[in-house]
């Protein structure tokens, strides 16, 4: 079996990544999970949180909002809502995404208020990483 | 016959005219360049996404408790058109091309009896279409301010859409816009985003995947956002058929302009010739006559 499997991370507005991976640590919505070659094929949703990827040439990492994953067992692609390298992102602009989905989950209806207190929760967890 | 003096500030003028014509060109070229750029960067993100979310609709697509986005309100009386066109003018037919579309549409909805409702993007459809249809308008939104159509923007215009559709506003939505096919060629397209069709995928691909969390709710999660991925598509072709529509317009304008030019310099010339020879027949009838 392969020790790499291929690695792409897209955006609406652009290719972040495409190369060789060992591993990639999906911040998925029920848990973060790490796929490596030969994973099982997955479809996962995304909440927003850092992905991490490590292969021979590196380690990288990004922030990514939201989006979903395809796992398969030789590829994985991650299609990300906004998706950002974490060095350039700063906390300032996760503020404002947490303000945001505040002011949502104040709004929301009361069916939907769990998911939205989930999404907050999340977006501030992310900011503590990325602080 | 104008005189000199006239026929000089004329072909000033078309120079100056067409200075202007060759300038704007150039710079919907350079244009052009980006917002292909932009369409081609988009492709992978568009593709997969709707590889999976085909697949998806595919396997859940036919059960009774699929989404209200896929599956439909259950009625089909009430369409929602959504007319995307250019914030300026001086392309060419572009803005008109897609103002026609969208008018046919409208008048075979109307022949049905259905109820129509349209929201536009961009001012010059909605300056169009307002004298006819100016009672059927929910909404505009303006890009004026905006250098460069970003995934942002088609997140704001989904997100109105969606909330009209969550709250029964509409059975149906359809996009209008223009696909970029050449620089010389772009075609109007209407395209239904509400309820979401997908192109049929090979049988057997969906079910090799695990789910997490289940199918219904991944595709619950998904289709909003597939929504805005076409819109944002959509706003990605119009912005360079826009371009493409504008650089070939501008192309014909300078054109224009040269053949113009040409032909009052030959109009000049004669004249001028003109007025020599009549001094000199002048002036020899004069000496003649002595």
């Amino acid at each position: 079996m392969a020790d790499t499997m291929q690695f792409d991370l897209v955006s609406p507005e652009r290719r972040l990544a495409s190369l060789a991976v060992t591993a990639v640590q999906i911040p998925a919505m029920e848990g973060d999970l790490t796929a490596m070659a030969g994973h099982a094929p997955l479809i996962t949703t995304l909440r927003p949180g850092v992905l991490r990827v490590s292969g021979p040439k590196g380690d990288a990492a990004y922030v990514v909002t939201g989006g979903f994953a395809q796992i398969t067992t030789d590829a994985t692609s991650v299609l990300a809502e906004q998706a950002m390298p974490l060095a350039e992102v700063k906390a300032g602009d996760i503020d404002k995404l947490v303000q945001a989905a505040e002011a949502a989950a104040a709004k929301s209806a009361p069916e939907l208020r769990a998911g939205a207190d989930k999404l907050v929760a999340d977006l501030m967890a992310l900011r503590a990483a990325v602080a | 016959m104008p005189n000199l003096k006239d026929l000089k500030n004329r072909i000033g003028s078309v120079k100056n005219t067409r200075k202007i014509t060759k300038a704007m060109q150039m710079v919907a070229a350079a244009k052009l360049r980006r917002a292909q750029d932009a369409a081609e960067a988009a492709r992978p993100y568009a593709e997969r996404f709707n590889a999976v979310l085909g697949g998806l609709a595919a396997s859940v697509g036919g059960s009774d408790t699929a989404p209200r986005l896929l599956a439909g309100s259950g009625a089909e009386k009430v369409h929602l058109l959504v007319v995307m066109t250019a914030e300026r003018g001086l392309c060419g037919g572009f803005n008109s091309s897609i103002v026609k579309l969208a008018r046919a549409h409208i008048e075979t909805l109307r022949a049905q009896g259905k109820t129509i409702k349209i929201m536009t993007v961009g001012k010059k459809g909605r300056e169009q279409m307002r004298r006819d249809y100016g009672q059927y308008f929910i909404g505009h939104v303006d890009l004026s301010d905006v250098k460069r159509v970003g995934y942002v923007n088609a997140q704001d215009i989904t997100r109105d859409v969606l909330a009209r559709f969550d709250g029964n506003e509409f059975d149906v939505a359809t996009l209008f816009y223009s696909t970029f096919q050449s620089v010389i060629a772009q075609t109007p397209t209407a395209q239904q985003i509400i309820p979401a069709k997908f192109a049929p995928v090979a049988e057997g691909t969906a079910s090799l995947f695990d789910y997490e969390p289940d199918e219904e709710a991944i595709l619950a999660d998904l289709l909003p956002r597939g929504v805005a991925t076409q819109v944002f598509a959509a706003l990605l072709e119009n912005a360079a058929s826009e371009q493409g529509a504008r650089m070939s317009a501008m192309d014909n304008a300078t054109r224009n302009a040269g053949d113009m030019i040409e032909r009052l310099t030959i109009i000049y010339n004669r004249s001028r010739q003109a007025a020599i020879t009549k001094e000199l027949i002048e002036i020899i009838s004069g000496a003649e006559a002595l």
